[in-house]
């Protein structure tokens, strides 16, 4: 019988011929990702009792959920991490000029087809956009692993989302992720593994499969994947931190539930206050005052996002009611974005830049809400009191549609600017750093 | 852990996320676990932290603890006594949080009519069994590798005993 990606993943790690669902079994990552939480986890890894690391060059350490740090506290984190990475010999460290970790990891070629990669981080789902075995972990573990190397998993079942047609213009692959929350829930694809298949996914660019995978958790799944294939293998090139070898599900693999997605009439959806599940679509909500659009995050914020917001924006200004900050995910993305112009127009435009990391999405800092205020944001997590301020209203959606609500100061439906696509990948083929059109 | 767990029960909904569980913005700013425990329920119910006693039992809804990875969200009810919690589902990173730092999470989905917020329960981990006014339901045993880790008193614990370091 057949076999689901996870269930040859974990069989191989594991060392058995084969693993069923429900099975608990032990394996060691090729990748722990850890990102300002390290210093708490160093410490819980120093309380187990052990002076050196399992192998320091399978963690992945990198500072970004407050960069540069907003105060003390932050900052002493930052001091305590930089000498835990030098004092066990970690090479991979990316400090506080790289960006988001899940970006960073990306860029950086860590995140390879057939690999198991942990993360002290909810939305290291996102790395099933190589074809990894990406999931989120908690502090103790990833400490765990520092020690032993080991780190245990219940085999998942898989769910199998096929999706097919086209995406009408102003709707973008959040809004078939937002879709598909809307239909089944933060719970539908609880502790299960979640493949994207059939013709549309196929041809996801690395910027979509991204998107889609790093909001698989916020269905409650333990891993999101979009089958690899040549446009992975091509972004891969010259990048790949080491040889690997991809795994896809057989053919005749036994799925838990199989929903089959049809995007060829999509309407833009949008997260409403207080759950990522509480979906409508634009229609429903447009013209609701919005005092801050947050273009940022580990969701929408590559280059191709910035691109959408640049045009957008191009020879207009930003509500004057409305703010709009904008925290690109790298800052290899702000490069490319700085070279393509898009950064000129979103400042000119407006806007406010802010340096890579992020940002006020978990509330830290850089755009903490006010009372009473409405926040649009590209985020992936709309939970009460997720920006800092729990009096404060987050709405979840596209770059597009966010764009356009900055020009209006209300919720707007992204149909009324549309963008040249054509004009955007042509411009966007020329990026250098954080390619996200890779042609297979 | 404890056997035996005696108190009143704490109510809530569907999908309790961690950011009502524990703010997000504590995250970076509060080590320490006592600290931890103050902010335990902050926006979702202000008065918990201040009047949650040792072995109380939270009853919640489905989905419970979905949202960020974050362990401040077991520790901080962990800190402050609560000496189980019960929901029909978990999300899976709360479970293994729950399970690494030795929080019973008890999954069941018959318990949240049979008893009301402030209500006494009982909770019986070796023989299974939850009591209350409306009667005794019972739940199966946790997975053996599990429980070892619960058992231990969390992940940390049983990492040291099983690589033979002495407490």
């Amino acid at each position: 019988m057949g076999k689901t990606f996870s269930e040859k993943i974990l069989a191989k790690y594991s060392g058995k011929k084969e693993v069923v669902p429900g099975e608990i079994i032990e394996v060691t990552p090729d990748v722990a990702m850890s990102h300002d939480n390290t210093a708490a986890i160093s410490k819980t890894f120093a309380s187990i009792g052990v002076d050196t690391l399992y192998n320091p060059d399978i963690h992945v350490i990198t500072l970004d959920h407050c960069v540069p740090p907003a105060n003390a506290t932050f900052a002493q984190n930052h001091k305590d991490i930089r000498e835990f990475v030098k004092k066990h010999g970690i090479k991979h460290f990316y400090d506080i000029n790289n960006g988001i970790c899940h970006q960073v990891l990306a860029e950086n070629g860590h995140c390879l087809p057939g690999t198991v990669m942990t993360g002290s981080d909810s939305h290291t789902t996102t790395y099933g956009a190589f074809g990894a075995f990406g999931t989120g972990v908690t502090r103790s573990e990833t400490a765990v692993i520092m020690a032993t190397g080991k780190i245990w998993f219940r085999v998942p079942e898989t769910m199998k989302i096929v999706i097919s047609g086209e995406l009408p213009k102003g709707s973008y692959v959040k809004d078939i992720a937002l879709h598909i929350m809307g239909k089944i829930r933060s719970d539908g694809a609880l502790y299960r593994a979640v493949e994207y298949t059939g013709p549309t996914a196929e041809k996801f660019s690395i910027s979509e499969r991204m998107t889609i995978c790093n909001l698989a958790v916020e269905m409650g799944a333990k891993v999101g994947y979009v089958p690899p294939n040549e446009i992975v293998y091509k972004y891969l090139e010259d990048r790949a931190q080491k040889e690997y070898t991809p795994i896809h599900s057989d053919p005749d693999a036994t799925y838990d539930e199989v929903i089959e997605i049809d995007v060829n009439n999509l309407e833009p959806h949008i997260a409403c206050p207080h759950t990522v599940d509480n979906v409508s679509t634009i229609g429903d909500v447009a013209g609701e005052p919005i005092e801050e659009v947050f273009v940022g995050t580990c969701n929408n914020a590559r280059l191709d996002d910035l691109a959408i917001l640049a045009h957008v924006l191009k020879g207009n200004k930003v509500n004057h009611d409305t703010r709009l900050i904008v925290i690109p995910a790298s800052s290899r993305v702000m490069i490319d974005a700085m070279r393509l112009g898009y950064i000129d127009t979103i400042l000119t435009a407006g806007g406010t830049l802010a340096s890579p990391g992020c940002g006020p999405c978990m509330g830290n800092h850089l755009g903490v809400p006010a009372t009473a205020e409405r926040v649009l944001s590209t985020s992936n997590r709309n939970f009460k009191g997720r920006m800092g301020n729990r009096e404060a209203e987050i709405y979840l959606a596209s770059p597009h549609t966010a764009a356009v609500t900055a020009l209006t100061g209300k919720i707007s439906d992204p149909r009324e600017v549309p963008v040249d696509w054509d004009a955007i990948a042509s411009e966007l083929s020329k990026a250098t750093l954080s390619p996200v059109l890779v042609k297979a | 852990m404890d056997t035996i767990v005696k108190g009143r029960v704490w109510k809530y909904g569907d999908d309790i996320n961690t950011d009502v569980i524990f703010p997000g913005k504590y995250t970076y700013t509060v080590s320490d676990p006592a600290d931890m425990g103050k902010h335990a329920m902050e926006d979702l119910d202000p008065e918990f932290a201040d009047k949650v006693q040792y072995g109380d039992v939270i009853i919640a809804g489905k989905n419970f603890g979905c949202g960020s990875s974050r362990e401040q969200a077991a520790v901080c009810l962990k800190v402050k006594g609560v000496g189980a919690v019960i929901a029909p589902t978990y999300s899976r990173i709360y479970f293994r949080n729950g399970v690494n730092v030795g929080l019973p999470l008890i999954t069941h989905n018959k318990v949240q009519d049979a008893f009301e917020h402030g209500d006494e329960i009982e909770i019986d981990f070796e023989k299974g069994e939850i009591r209350g006014k409306n009667g005794v339901f019972t739940f199966p045993p946790f997975n053996e590798f599990v429980f070892g880790i619960m058992n231990s008193g969390g992940l940390i614990p049983y990492t040291r005993k099983r690589l033979g370091i002495e407490e």
